[in-house]
């Protein structure tokens, strides 16, 4: 539970600061590049931002803040749990107040796994998201998948947090959404 | 041929692990001696002329390297050996070479013919027996030069073990750079031994578990360069990349039929992996599994009549083997842990694999059967093994311990001479060339 939020903030962070370019209302200096990343060997310390507006509705802000775009898997797995269906929940229903947007559901996998083994595992992880979205009213159509594999993690660590971390299936909102 | 019969002996011990009476009656010691790498004096090869005499240095300096690579041979000192031979063709001081205790002496000759072409001469000579063992004679283009050098290290190997070399090879992997949540990762080709290398795609798109293919200057990969991601060919005498068929969903897990001509492979349909087999002229293309499990990492025998692959459909990733028609089917592991990353060594004899187990992952080898297996590696990570094209040394993606890079190391099948391969930068996912022609 304690992972699950920090973690949360940290995707809201991470959409702040995407979502800034074109929001007055926000003052932001700078998007830290690829060449400023922590070494592996540090842990992520999540930066807590105080959200002083509400973001705008339809928008990918509004999706990760009010649905979560990341629900999380055990080892080697692809069921859902029932903190995963209550975010695909909130994400089913933020999707079809803005029938418009598109998804790209993106499975991921944690670095102890073999790299081929992983793809396909990723693609499961992925398709199941799918599936339930279907069974909630979202219109396939509307979603498409891929799997990452190992090769997106999102924590760069190598302990039992950040794998867990690295096991999920990524909702990113690809169009539609209003800015 | 002594010699010969003695490394013959010391890689039968390494690969079989016989105590040492069972050759008692050969009069070799196999229980010293002879497990050491046989000592060979490498003289720089002469020339008449300085630019020849260069050449000559650069030569000889190749082939030690992948000779004392192998770990079958230790090449003794230069500034050690007596006799320093003018003319090769005239029989050496063999007392000389018995002096510094030198099994063997290759000795060569640059001759710059043109400017379009030099020409090399070797002699390898028996120094115990006395006896000239054989002579080549090689030309290419002056800047081809490294070429003979593997390709006399590849005789070397050859008329000493009585197995084909590897040195006149090249390994395709995947050159890493940049933080590990933002890793760019390219296709590139190198020299066996780390020279020459090349960067075939730019790193704006990943790409990952390319494979050479057996008969042509081509290899398949997965690529992320389109909003699928594909299994692609990619001809490198021409540069051209193209995506491999049209399928429905994403495809990766390629591999090369042994002959070439086609290329197996997964494919996503609805979040299932299942293998397919391609037809690479027809583009005709045949599904050869059929279940709700994961079915990924097929690789052919290398007489093209079977396939083994990764599946989880008994719960958790193990090896199957299947008839290429997708029959006769059956689980060839049994062993306590994870398998997956199967690929059928090209002497048939033997699969590899990686084994996660107990929070280890190691490179492992048995039989097709499931019998005799053995763990040749252990690390944080050791995966994706590539085969040497004579069966005898494994290439494999490393991590030594957390958060260290991933890097390119190989191992012979025999369990010793673990090394780390020279590649610019971090670098996974190597695939072994065949023989080049």
């Amino acid at each position: 539970m304690k992972i699950k939020l920090l973690k949360s903030l940290g995707f809201a962070a991470v959409f702040v600061v995407s979502a800034c370019a074109s929001d007055p209302q926000v003052t932001q200096t700078s998007t830290p590049g690829p060449t400023q990343q922590q070494p592996s060997s540090r842990p992520v310390t999540p930066v807590q931002t105080t959200q002083t507006y509400a973001p705008r509705p339809g928008s990918i802000e509004e999706f990760s803040t009010s649905a979560g775009d990341r629900i999380y898997f055990g080892y080697d797995s692809y069921t859902l749990s029932a903190q995963a269906r209550a975010t695909l929940s909130k994400q089913a229903a933020w999707m079809n107040s803005y029938p418009r947007v598109r998804v790209l559901l993106a499975g991921n996998c944690d670095e102890r796994g073999t790299r081929e083994y992983n793809l396909a595992l990723g693609a499961r992880r992925a398709n199941s998201v799918k599936d339930y979205l279907v069974n909630l009213g979202v219109d396939p159509s509307r979603m498409t998948t891929i799997s990452y594999g190992k090769e997106r993690p999102i924590d760069p660590r190598s302990m039992g947090e950040a794998w867990s971390i690295n096991r999920n299936t990524h909702t990113a909102i690809v169009s539609g959404a209003s800015s | 041929m002594n010699l010969k019969r003695a490394l013959l002996l010391a890689m039968m011990v390494f690969a079989t692990g016989f105590a040492a009476p069972a050759f008692a009656s050969l009069e070799i010691d196999i229980t010293r001696g002879h497990l050491e790498p046989t000592p060979l004096a490498i003289p720089s090869f002469t020339g008449s002329s300085e630019p020849e005499r260069e050449i000559g240095r650069q030569i000889a300096g190749v082939i030690r390297a992948d000779l004392e690579r192998s770990g079958l041979f230790k090449v003794l000192d230069p500034a050690s050996y007596i006799e320093h031979q003018a003319n090769i063709d005239l029989q050496p001081r063999f007392a000389e070479w018995r002096v510094i205790r030198a099994d063997a002496l290759l000795a060569g000759r640059v001759v710059i013919e043109n400017e379009n072409r030099v020409r090399v001469d070797m002699r390898l000579w028996d120094v115990f027996a006395e006896t000239h063992l054989f002579g080549q004679q090689m030309g290419t283009t002056p800047e081809n030069w490294r070429r003979i050098a593997h390709k006399i290290a590849d005789s070397i190997y050859q008329k000493l073990t009585g197995e084909s070399g590897y040195f006149d090879t090249r390994v395709v992997f995947i050159a890493e750079s940049g933080p590990k949540i933002n890793r760019t990762k390219r296709l590139a080709i190198m020299d066996q031994d780390g020279a020459n290398p090349t960067f075939l795609t730019p790193g704006s798109y990943t790409v990952l578990t390319p494979r050479f293919s057996p008969t042509a200057q081509q290899i398949t990969y997965l690529s992320y360069s389109s909003i699928v991601p594909s299994v692609f060919l990619f001809n490198i005498e021409t540069g051209r990349q193209e995506v491999l068929g049209d399928f429905p969903g994403m495809t990766f897990a390629p591999r090369f039929s042994p002959d070439g001509k086609k290329v197996i492979m997964s494919l996503v349909q609805r979040g299932n992996s299942e293998i397919w087999l391609m037809d690479l002229r027809t583009r005709r293309r045949v599904r050869l599994t059929n279940s709700p499990a994961i079915d990924t990492s097929p690789s052919f025998s290398p007489d093209g009549s079977k396939i083994v692959f990764n599946s989880d459909r008994g719960g958790s990733p193990q090896l199957y083997i299947m008839n290429v028609d997708g029959s006769a089917l059956r689980r060839i592991t049994f062993g306590k842990g994870r398998y997956s990353a199967p690929v059928w060594s090209p002497r048939g004899d033997l699969i590899a694999f990686t084994k996660h187990y107990q929070g280890k992952f190691h490179i492992g080898v048995m039989r097709p059967d499931g019998e005799g297996e053995r763990t040749l590696t252990t690390a944080y990570l050791d995966e994706g093994p590539t085969w040497s094209p004579n069966g005898r040394v494994l290439m494999f993606t490393r991590e030594t311990r957390p958060g260290a890079g991933p890097h390119v190391w190989s191992i012979d099948l025999t369990g010793a001479n673990l090394r780390r391969v020279t590649t610019p930068g971090d670098s996974s996912d190597p695939a072994w060339s065949p023989l080049i022609e």
